[in-house]
C-alpha cells in the first residue's frame, strides 16, 4: 500500500512536468519522424539506407529509455534539495520501499515510451508481428540500465549536475555508442570494439533481435545490459542508503 | 510524563562534536524551543530525534522508545516539517497531504477526512486542488505542518518554521502553533528569539553542541538580568548587549 501510494506519487511528479514530456516522449518520435525523413532522402544508388526503419525503430526505443536516468536522477535529487526526502526519510517507510516506489513507475514509462515508439515505427514501415510486444517487455528490460543511472546519479548529485550528467552525457553516450545515429559498421575498427564492450549497443541488439524474432540471439545481448543494470544498481542503492544514514 | 528524555546523546562528525553529551527533558504537551547561533547543534538534535541520523553515542527515549534501538516505533509517533518547505511541488495540496496520510498507515477514507480536517484548520478549502508548487510561500510553510500534522503525531519539530516568511505570514504561524499547544509536544528551532518568547513554554540555549541553560523564558531572564529572551540569549552566549 505504501509503495503503491509512493510509486503513484513519483508517477505523478514525472508526467505532471511537461519538460519530462517533451524530452522522454517527444525527441524519440521527433528523431524517428526526421531520421525516417532523411532515409528516404538518400538516393537509392547510394546503397544500403543507413537509417533502415528495423535498425532505427529498435535503437530509438533503447535511446528513448535514457531519459528513464534524466527523470529519476532529477526527481531523486529534487527531493534531496527541496528536503521532501528528509520529510519522507522520517516516515515509516523503509529503504526497500523508497527503492521499489523510485524504480517500479520509471519501469511502467519505460515501457509505455517503448510502446508508443515502436508502435508509432509501424506509420514509418515497420513491419508488424506479434514479436513487438515483447520488444517492448525488452525496451523496459533495458530501460532498468538507465533507472540504477539515475538513482545512482540522483543520489550523489544535485539537481543540476543530474542535468548534465543523465540529460547531456548519458544521452550523447547512447546515441553515439549504440549504433543509432551512426551505424557502427560505418565506422567499425576501435570504436566498434569499444562500443561492444559497453551496454548501450547490446540495449539496440537485444530489442533488435526480439522484433525478427530472434529470442536465442537476443538473450546474450540483454544479458550484457543486465548485468550492467545490476552492477550500477547495486552501486545506487548503496549511495541511497548512506544518503538516508546521513539524513 | 516526559515525552523525550535524551542521555548522553552525542553526534560526531570526524573530531568535530556537533552535539556533545545533551541531557535534555521534555515534558509530554509542551512547546520546547532550541535556540542557538549556527553551527549550535539545533539541527542536528532535531536530526537525531527524529530518526533522520544515528546518534554517535547516548540515546534518546521518545515516549518510552529508544531513538536508537526502535527507531521505526518511533518514527510512527512523530512528525517533522523541515528548514524547507518539503511538499511535493507537483501535487496539489489535497494530494500532497492524502500522500503522507497514506504513508503513515491511514486508509484512504481517513486520508481523505484528515485532508478535509487539515483544510479547515489551515485555510486550505479553497487551494485544495492547487499545485504546491504554486502556493506563496507562506501557503507552502503552512502545508508542511500540515503535512507534519496529518499523521496526528504525539511529538512535532519545527525546524525553523518561519524562516523566510513577512511578518504577517510569521504571525499567522503563531497563531496556529498556539493553537497545537498542550495537544501535541513540539519541539521548535528558530532564530527570532521574539518567536521563542511569544511561544515556548521552556526553552534550551545551545552553543557548540552542549546546553547552556535550559529554563522557561522568565527564568532565563531573571537568571542573566535582562527584560527581553532575546538579551538573555546574547548574554547566555557572551555576547554584547
Amino acid at each position: 500500500m505504501k509503495i503503491l501510494l509512493f510509486s503513484k506519487r513519483n508517477i505523478k511528479e514525472i508526467l505532471r512536468d511537461p519538460l519530462n514530456l517533451a524530452f522522454g516522449l517527444g525527441f524519440p518520435l521527433a528523431m524517428l519522424a526526421i531520421l525516417t525523413i532523411v532515409n528516404k532522402n538518400i538516393p537509392a544508388d547510394a546503397g544500403k539506407p543507413v537509417f533502415a526503419i528495423e535498425n532505427l525503430a529498435p535503437g530509438l526505443a533503447m535511446f528513448g529509455t535514457v531519459f528513464m536516468s534524466l527523470f529519476a536522477g532529477m526527481l531523486i535529487a529534487k527531493d534531496r534539495s527541496l528536503a521532501y526526502l528528509s520529510r519522507l526519510f522520517v516516515s515509516p517507510l523503509t529503504s526497500k520501499d523508497f527503492l521499489i516506489g523510485y524504480s517500479v513507475p520509471l519501469f511502467v514509462i519505460a515501457a509505455a515510451q517503448g510502446m508508443i515508439t515502436l508502435f508509432a515505427s509501424l506509420i514509418c514501415g515497420l513491419a508488424f508481428t506479434a514479436w513487438l510486444f515483447l520488444a517492448v517487455v525488452v525496451t523496459a528490460f533495458v530501460s532498468v540500465l538507465f533507472i540504477a543511472l539515475g538513482l545512482l546519479c540522483g543520489s550523489v548529485l544535485s539537481d543540476k549536475a543530474v542535468g548534465g550528467f543523465c540529460g547531456a552525457l548519458f544521452t550523447n553516450l547512447a546515441g553515439w555508442l549504440s549504433g543509432v545515429f551512426i551505424p557502427l559498421e560505418l565506422i567499425g575498427g576501435g570504436f566498434k570494439a569499444v562500443c561492444g564492450v559497453l551496454p548501450f549497443y547490446h540495449g539496440v541488439e537485444a530489442i533488435k533481435d526480439v522484433l525478427s524474432g530472434d529470442l536465442i540471439g537476443m538473450l546474450p545481448h540483454l544479458g550484457i545490459v543486465l548485468a550492467y543494470a545490476a552492477v550500477i544498481y547495486i552501486v545506487a542503492v548503496f549511495a541511497f542508503r548512506k544518503k538516508m544514514r546521513a539524513g | 510524563m516526559q515525552a523525550i528524555v535524551t542521555s548522553n546523546l552525542t553526534k560526531k562528525y570526524g573530531e568535530l562534536a556537533a552535539v556533545d553529551n545533551l541531557n535534555l527533558s521534555v515534558a509530554k504537551g509542551e512547546l520546547f524551543s532550541l535556540l542557538g547561533v549556527n553551527g549550535a547543534g539545533k539541527t542536528t538534535t532535531i536530526k537525531m530525534l527524529s530518526c533522520l541520523i544515528a546518534p554517535t553515542s547516548g540515546d534518546a527515549v521518545i515516549l518510552g522508545d529508544s531513538i536508537t534501538a526502535r527507531p521505526q516505533a518511533v518514527k510512527k509517533k512523530i512528525n517533522i516539517s523541515p528548514q524547507e518547505t518539503a511538499v511535493a511541488e507537483n501535487l496539489s495540496v489535497r494530494e500532497n497531504l492524502e500522500l503522507i496520510a497514506g504513508l503513515y498507515g491511514q486508509n484512504a477514507a481517513a486520508a481523505k477526512a484528515g485532508a478535509g480536517r487539515m483544510a479547515e484548520q489551515f485555510g486550505f478549502n479553497d487551494i485544495l486542488k492547487k499545485k504546491a508548487k504554486k502556493l506563496s510561500g507562506g501557503m507552502q510553510r503552512r502545508l508542511s505542518i500540515a503535512l507534519a500534522l496529518i499523521t496526528s503525531p504525539e511529538i512535532l519539530f519545527l525546524d525553523e518554521p518561519t524562516l523566510g516568511l513577512d511578518v504577517l505570514a510569521r504571525r499567522e504561524l503563531w497563531h496556529l502553533i498556539k493553537g497545537l499547544k498542550g495537544k501535541v509536544t513540539i519541539i521548535l528551532t528558530t532564530h527570532y528569539l521574539e518567536e521563542a518568547e511569544a511561544l515556548s513554554d521552556h526553552v534550551g540555549v545551545m552553543a557548540k553542541g552542549k546546553l547552556s541553560a535550559v529554563g522557561t523564558p522568565v527564568e532565563l531572564m531573571a537568571q542573566t538580568g535582562t527584560a527581553k529572551l532575546e538579551d538573555a540569549f546574547i548574554v547566555l552566549n557572551g555576547g554584547l548587549l
